[in-house]
């Protein structure tokens, strides 16, 4: 009875057809076309010519690509810790039914609904060299000043501080909700069992939220080895490339030199450094709670 | 090591609202003290006031001659047992326990003898390294008890800590709670709306209702002298029924529109008969034999108990009563009885509920 109302029911499938539709065109179509087209010389007016793996050899082979990998890593690096570390801090800060807290949390939160341009707009203002606000706060204390957007190493940092800014809205908001799971006994249980607040945070409350710290932490690599907008508006990957992301080279390679083969290739190389950070990231946490 | 606790005055508001209202309590040491009440009553306010858990906004308390309501909750000698057991997840059982004793920097040599001492005493120690999702409710229960041991307390409280248990393990634990009180001879505080929980356990039952103590006293005290018509008629089961009162003499008692019973109420004069009420207990009210005169009473439910018959049903068309009748009761649904009451088990209150019968004094 069981197995032959299975049997008959393959109409069930219409049910899932709508969502499968718009997932299989618009996202494993693209996927395994992207695959397709690194594999082929590809411009715009001609056809595709299968070329195997000589796209990977020539991106793997660009200095300009490894100088991009090298930038985007050191990136993700600095900025995805200070994302984590940030957010805890103002969740655990502001983790109060207060009015006040309430308005920071969102103070805090709307700098994530602002558009790319608009937040590197902001940040050139600060950072721009001349009327810039860093400038004038420099030249007011009587200070050298830098050149923040086209001084080698200071451009990425300032990318990466336009970009926390940005994007601490969700890791704060994340951490919030965890710290809220937390059963309110555990403190009293705490409290009678006479932890210092030191304590209290290393021993209850950090790993209640061990999860969401390893779940927030991948969210950010994934989303960090993305960038791109930032980098483009305020320094457009200069000087001399120190800021370039390896998604800024994918966009160059693909539509200024119109090589879309061989940007397809840096497109899977990305795609693999992406998954592999974040399975390492994974395996790393869950390996320590096995523990 | 045991100590007397002591509660001068202590009032508890939020905002506007009053929880508790100057309640003075005494509690010597050794002593198992049960807070009973209705939900709401404050009773686990007044145990969080005492661990320090709720601020005290008028009052003292005391423990062992300290005053500690000004205390931090880890500096007042006290352990608590929450009703959720509140033990920390990511923390072995062993880890959970020895918490509280690293805080305070005890050796560790001191500490493992205290946790294996502990867990030997509660029949835990294989559990030892387990975490608590991997241990049953009574387990928890356990690990939660061991947690208060280890720290060695003057005083132990139990916020309704067997609520969460089911009924088997209920009955089991409170048993062993009652005989852990014995070997430690510890002051103990035990919070619940259970009247099984409160009779079997306490040294001394403190009954509380809308932000006050309705009495203090022993169990048998409680059961069997209740100072307020509210004692007589939250505890036992069944409920203690009320038949309206007309008129009252110190040898008999007019039930409003039935007649009078025999009563034994020595030294009731000018007593204000409006508003009163005499409680009578099922096992005070029993069925006569045919040929004596009683009231009369209509069975509705007949409840078999095997050892006793419990008759549901009304007193003339007057009120409800309970009639305990023996196991071997021959009473159907339907049919009227005589029945008679035991007149030295009484309880007359007046208007204002409070207890007349010379009994609850």
């Amino acid at each position: 009875m069981a197995e032959s109302y299975r049997r008959s029911s393959w109409k069930n499938m219409l049910f899932v057809a709508p969502y499968l539709t718009a997932f299989v065109t618009l996202l494993v179509f693209p996927l395994l076309w992207g695959m397709w087209l690194s594999l082929n010389k590809v411009d715009l007016f001609s056809g595709a010519k299968f070329v195997g793996l000589k796209n990977y050899a020539r991106v793997l082979a660009d200095p300009v690509f490894a100088q991009a990998v090298k930038n985007t890593a050191l990136f993700v690096a600095v900025s995805v810790p200070s994302l984590v570390a940030l957010g805890l801090f103002l969740a655990l800060a502001l983790n109060k039914t207060t009015r006040g807290s309430a308005f920071l949390r969102g103070l805090f939160f709307s700098s994530s609904i602002l558009s790319v341009t608009i937040v590197t707009l902001i940040w050139r203002v600060v950072f721009i060299p001349g009327d810039g606000l860093l400038a004038v706060l420099f030249e007011a204390m009587g200070w050298t000043p830098i050149g923040f957007l086209s001084t080698k190493g200071w451009s990425l940092f300032s990318v990466g501080v336009a970009t926390v800014w940005w994007c601490l809205g969700l890791p704060m908001m994340l951490f919030l909700a965890a710290l809220q799971q937390i059963p309110a006994d555990l403190y009293e249980a705490a409290a009678l069992d006479n932890a210092s607040k030191w304590r209290v945070l290393t021993r209850v409350t950090l790993p209640s939220i061990r999860s969401t710290i390893m779940m927030v932490a991948v969210i950010q690599i994934v989303m960090q080895f993305q960038l791109f907008g930032q980098a483009q508006l305020m320094t457009n990957g200069g000087p001399a490339g120190s800021s370039r992301p390896i998604v800024m080279y994918i966009y160059e390679t693909s539509f200024v030199r119109w090589e879309i083969g061989m940007g397809a290739a840096a497109s899977e190389i990305l795609f693999a450094i992406i998954l592999v950070a974040a399975m390492v990231q994974y395996w790393l946490s869950t390996r320590k709670e096995e523990a | 090591m045991s100590a007397a606790i002591e509660i001068q005055s202590v009032t508890k508001r939020y905002g506007a609202l009053t929880v508790l209202d100057d309640i003075s309590l005494t509690i010597t040491p050794g002593e198992f003290v049960v807070f009973l009440g209705p939900s709401g009553c404050g009773k686990s306010t007044l145990l969080r006031m005492i661990a320090g858990l709720e601020a005290v906004d008028a009052g003292e308390i005391h423990l062992g001659g300290r005053r500690i309501d000004t205390l931090a909750p880890g500096q007042r000698g006290v352990a608590m047992v929450f009703q959720s057991y509140a033990l920390y997840p990511h923390m072995t059982v062993a880890k959970n326990m020895a918490f509280g004793l690293e805080n305070i920097g005890l050796e560790a040599a001191e500490i493992t003898r205290r946790v294996t001492e502990a867990a030997r005493v509660l029949e835990i120690d294989h559990l030892l390294d387990r975490k608590p999702a991997k241990l049953s409710g009574g387990q928890r229960q356990r690990v939660a008890i061991g947690r208060a041991i280890v720290k060695e307390p003057m005083a132990f409280l139990f916020d309704e800590p067997l609520s969460n248990l089911d009924a088997a393990l209920r009955g089991r634990t409170r048993l062993e709670l009652a005989q852990l009180h014995q070997r430690l001879g510890a002051t103990m505080i035990f919070v619940t709306h259970d009247q099984v929980e409160a009779m079997t356990l306490a040294d001394r039952i403190v009954i509380m209702n809308g932000r006050k103590i309705e009495q203090i006293g022993t169990p048998m005290d409680i059961y069997h002298r209740p100072k307020t018509r509210f004692v007589a008629e939250f505890v036992g089961s069944p409920a203690m029924s009320m038949l309206p009162v007309a008129a009252v003499t110190a040898e008999s008692v007019e039930i409003a529109g039935l007649g009078r019973i025999a009563a034994q109420l020595p030294g009731l004069s000018g007593f204000d008969a409006a508003g009163a009420v005499l409680g009578v207990r099922a096992e005070d009210a029993h069925v006569l034999p045919a040929d004596q005169s009683g009231l009369p009473f209509t069975i509705s439910v007949v409840e078999r108990l095997g050892d006793r018959t419990l008759l549901y049903g009304r007193l003339g068309t007057v009120c409800d009563l309970v009639v305990e009748d023996t196991g071997r009761s021959t009473a159907v649904a339907g049919q009227t009885v005589s029945v008679g009451f035991n007149p030295a088990a009484l309880h007359l209150f007046d208007a204002a509920g409070r207890a007349c019968d010379g009994l609850g004094g």
